[in-house]
């Protein structure tokens, strides 16, 4: 294993790798736990982290060239353009403050590459509000736990060991009981008690989950559905679904919009929503939406309290401006006339098009074709210090600089583009 | 390079003068005595008929933190109305502002970071207070804020709420350990004071009670909002912390809940405290729809009981959106929310907050009734320096309709004619048209200025005096108080001229304002245990250090004498 740290001393760090943000972990010199307190994920994010080259260099269409070199063609590409996409956004919270000044300059629109299971999330607060719950609340009260077409762990993988099996809590709960809605038996592994208490297991197709969903709502208001059977589900199994989240003293509703693939999946998480409201006529519930990474949560958040709205949007004029349809990277990728894709947790592939391209990311970017410029910047958590907002938007927490190399920080490039433009 | 005021009308309370005619020579950002040398005046302004005064500094708006973030995130459509609105007027004058300001447009409730510094210099404010961070958010907060430009700000942590320190009351803790604590919350929040919102109350509703009266208990800890607010004022008081325990009562918003807020002014034994948004914990039962005005009685007893002070929170006409701490009632409240959504957290075993779109309207009984009570309350308020001008910004209205009000306040037959229009059945139900009063210049001043400052502890700002802070707004002297408040002909920030005629001229930050008093670090030893077997993230990870402020260049950490200040 490699040595991860500055010195042969173990450091503590704060893990970017997913919306936990955990920052328990202990980065060792030496032996297999190299790791402590890590997951499957922050193992992959700091072992691909710390195999980059840390003094990377920028080049222009492959070839090496020096960072100036490098900036001054970025700034002539986004000088010469009307209107640039600044897609992926794979960032923290220092790296969006400079990414917002640059596109207010420069008439940019802007999309997170997670925005497509995000803006599932977005419309719903927007059109009917939610009420939700933070993770140290589900630690310490959730005594019922209702996953819907998502097994958490995949995308959060701690999420059990951290706040549901944990022995320590304060409010004397019970052992929490899982209830899995639409995820498959196999990925359910997590949800077993350390007692050995299994967790209810519903099947489903995802496509049944609004039928489903809806079918609990009824029940929920006393309807009395006839048929015996929804989407395969047998009725009597949903009442006693209904019935465990009525009688919960603190129930909780996990979904992850990035799993409900489906046209209008916003009219669904909005069930959920309703779901949850209902429960609270009378008793205590709260939603918890889980995000996608590469900081989706906190680009969205600076985005927001230094623009007015979240991605995706776009400065004309300077003005802001909000539309989560005609923004989106996809559809702006036929139109803009320079693409600046920034991924700077994670060597993102950039998505295909013609126009001048700007990649300012991850050391390890690989290209199917050299783009225009390329300036590979340092991680955020590994090679430079940073902020991020944890999944529940609720907590910020600092990223630490964990090693000594010469890669520039993804704010101090853009700053530098933005002064020479 | 010293800047000379000559000839201004001075208003500046601190110092008892009420529109006296004098210099005021600035150097090196501070007012200093007349000079020697009068050549070393490099700069003149002739304010000949001005009106003068210190920044006015906004004690209660929320200004950042989650809660703003979540009414900005679901309200999109607000800020593209208003965006329309720009579209169809004039360009305003060329000027170094952010790209994307709204002058002359009706203002968006809810501005973001940038815009709300530029909105609150051009009306001549040059400080904010975010009164209601919750300690796990201070971080975003305090982001927000440093995006936050032209103005000063600080803010104040909310406890009382928080699993620790009612752990602890129910412990029966003994009073300096609770102190220590509490010190430590403002050292780690990087806060100037400290906040309860729905005492108990906002925990309670986690574990399903839905109200919580004053000496009501919390189901789970068995301790009452009384005991909270004894615990907090006596902590606040004896470390010696300028701003007293900002209170938000129980029963916000609800009918009859005149009774919690007499009975609150009794809880302290005494002790300061500051009663927020009073207008809102002010109504009654009278009358065939059950809701009325309370607004004598709070009067009477805010009169009578020196240790408290009040913010009115007023309402005004119009849309804007409820942005509370108070998840318990904003949850009761969210049936009423305009348009019909509504945003609730439970958050960290540490606070809550809720989130309610609102259109207050002036045919509407209970609408009408809340903007005359607030009315009532400013104009029964005998002493100056114990009331103070807000509308819990942006929960009564937007911060940028303090003009507005104070025309409100100081012109009575603007404020007849408004009351005319309102709902019939309101009108019935008040008595503010039998209230003379009109607001002086002077008393505008102490609100807004040095009764702000002398509460918070401020000591070099909200005045005039040699040595203060050269933070002064230019007025010119018009009979329509809306038009001269809405637009200063100078702002001077730190003495740098930084708005002309209602204008930026020119972006400069301001500093953070916080009180950190002494406590016994042993306090960590506890809290740790608790950190690492209940929270979810780390200790040291909880705590704001000032770099985290300053560290761009832009922002600054003040850091004011725990004691009282002394004007």
């Amino acid at each position: 294993m490699k040595n991860y740290t500055r010195s042969n001393e173990p450091i503590s760090a704060t893990c970017p790798a997913c919306g936990l943000l955990c920052d328990d972990l202990i980065l060792n010199a030496t032996g297999s736990e190299s790791v402590k307190n890590g997951c499957a994920k922050s193992i992959t994010f700091f072992e691909q982290s710390f195999q980059t080259d840390i003094s990377a260099s920028a080049s222009l269409f492959g070839k090496p060239c020096d960072l100036n070199t490098a900036i001054s063609a970025a700034t002539d590409i986004l000088r010469k353009s009307k209107q640039p996409l600044f897609a992926g956004l794979g960032t923290e919270v220092q790296g969006m403050r400079a990414l917002m000044r640059l596109a207010e300059k420069s008439n940019a629109t802007l999309d997170h590459m997670h925005s497509e299971s995000t803006v599932r999330n977005t419309l719903t607060m927007q059109n009917s509000g939610w009420l939700t719950t933070t993770l140290a609340e589900i630690k310490n009260r959730a005594d019922v736990i209702l996953a819907i077409g998502t097994d958490i762990v995949s995308s959060h993988p701690r999420f059990f060991e951290k706040l549901v099996w944990n022995t320590d809590s304060l409010f004397n709960k019970p052992v929490p009981e899982i209830i899995y809605l639409s995820v498959p038996a196999e990925n359910t592994q997590a949800g077993m008690a350390t007692n050995g208490t299994a967790p209810t297991v519903i099947p489903a197709d995802t496509a049944s989950i609004p039928e489903i969903v809806n079918a609990l709502n009824a029940l929920l208001h006393h309807k009395k559905i006839k048929a015996e059977t929804v989407a395969g589900v047998a009725v009597s199994t949903l009442q006693a679904v209904a019935d465990k989240l009525k009688s919960a003293q603190y129930a909780v509703v996990v979904w992850s919009a990035a799993s409900l693939k489906f046209s209008h999946a916003e009219l669904t998480i909005q069930s959920i929503v309703q779901l949850i409201n209902t429960l609270n006529e009378n008793s205590r519930a709260a939603g918890f939406p889980l995000n996608s990474g590469d900081g989706d949560t906190s680009i969205n958040n600076t985005s927001t309290w230094l623009s007015g709205y979240p991605t995706r949007s776009r400065f004309v004029n300077g003005k802001p401006e909000y539309d989560t349809y005609h923004f989106s990277t996809k559809k702006q990728l036929g139109l803009c006339d320079a693409l600046l894709w920034v991924s700077t947790l994670n060597p993102r592939a950039l998505p295909n098009s013609e126009t001048p391209t700007v990649v300012i990311g991850h050391p390890n970017t690989q290209f199917e074709r050299a783009p225009d410029v390329f300036i590979p910047v340092g991680i955020p958590g590994v090679d430079h210090t940073g902020l991020m907002f944890r999944v529940d938007s609720s907590i910020t927490l600092p990223l630490k600089k964990l090693r000594e190399n010469h890669l520039p920080n993804l704010s101090d490039v853009i700053n530098k583009i933005e002064a020479s433009l | 390079m010293i800047t000379l005021l000559k000839n201004g009308k001075i208003y500046d309370p601190a110092h008892k003068k009420n529109g006296v005619i004098e210099d005021i020579y600035i150097y090196q950002g501070r007012v200093i005595p007349k000079p020697l040398d009068p050549s070393k005046i490099s700069q003149t302004f002739d304010l000949s008929g001005k009106v003068v005064m210190a920044g006015a500094i906004d004690m209660h708006s929320h200004i950042g933190g989650g809660k703003m973030n979540i009414a900005r995130m679901m309200l999109p459509e607000l800020q593209q109305k208003q965006a329309q609105e720009t579209k169809h007027l004039t360009e305003p004058e060329a000027h170094i502002c952010t790209p994307h300001c709204s002058h002359n447009t009706t203002h968006h409730s809810v501005p973001s970071a940038t815009d709300t510094g530029f909105r609150y210099i051009e009306m001549g404010y040059t400080a904010a207070f975010e009164p209601a961070m919750s300690p796990v958010n201070a971080r975003q907060a305090h982001l927000e804020m440093g995006d936050t430009p032209m103005i000063d700000k600080g803010g104040y942590a909310m406890l009382g709420n928080d699993d620790y320190f009612l752990r602890m009351l129910a412990a029966k803790k003994d009073q300096k350990a609770i102190n220590d604590y509490v010190a430590w919350i403002l050292h780690a929040t990087q806060a100037i004071g400290i906040k309860v919102v729905n005492p108990g109350g906002i925990n309670a509703f986690k574990f399903n009670q839905r109200r919580l009266n004053l000496d009501e208990n919390n189901s789970h800890y068995q301790v009452s909002p009384r005991e909270i607010l004894q615990s907090l004022s006596r902590a606040v008081h004896e470390l010696g912390v300028a701003k007293p325990l900002h209170v938000h009562c129980n029963n916000l918003g609800a009918a009859g809940n005149f009774e919690t807020t007499l009975n609150t002014m009794g809880a302290s034994d005494g002790l300061p405290m500051h009663l927020t948004h009073i207008q809102f914990h002010s109504y009654g039962t009278e009358g065939d729809k059950k809701f009325s005005s309370a607004a004598a009685q709070i009067s009477e007893a805010l009169n009578k009981n020196k240790h408290i002070t009040a913010d009115v929170g007023q309402i005004l006409f119009g849309q804007t959106v409820t942005a509370s701490g108070d998840a318990m009632m904003q949850h009761l409240n969210a049936k009423h929310a305009n348009p019909k959504k509504s945003v609730i957290m439970d958050i960290e075993c540490d606070a809550g907050c809720g989130v309610l779109p609102f259109k207050y309207r002036d045919q509407n009984y209970v609408n009408a009734l809340q903007w005359a009570i607030g009315l009532e309350i400013f104009l029964s308020a005998e002493d100056p320096w114990r009331i103070f001008l807000t509308t819990d910004h942006p929960n009564g209205a937007p911060f940028t309709s303090y003009p507005h009000l104070i025309r409100l306040l100081m012109d009575k037959s603007f404020r007849n004619d408004t009351f005319a229009k309102l709902n019939l059945d309101a009108q019935a139900m008040s008595n503010l048209p039998s209230l003379n009063r009109e607001y002086s210049l002077y008393e505008i001043a102490i609100m807004t200025r040095a009764g702000a400052s002398k509460l918070i502890g401020l000591n070099d700002r909200g005045h005039l005096g040699i040595g203060a802070s050269a933070d002064i707004t230019v007025y010119t002297d018009q009979a329509d108080r809306e038009a001269m408040f809405a637009k200063p002909d100078y702002v001077f920030k730190n003495g740098e001229l930084v708005v002309r005629d209602g204008v930026v001229t020119k972006v400069v930050w301001g500093a953070t304002h916080t009180a950190k008093p002494a406590f016994d670090i042993g306090v960590e030893k506890d809290l740790k245990d608790y950190f690492d077997k209940y929270q979810t993230m780390q200790l040291d990870n909880f705590k704001m250090s000032n770099d985290e402020i300053s560290h761009d260049g832009r922002g600054s950490v003040v850091v004011h004498n725990n004691k009282q200040a002394s004007l």
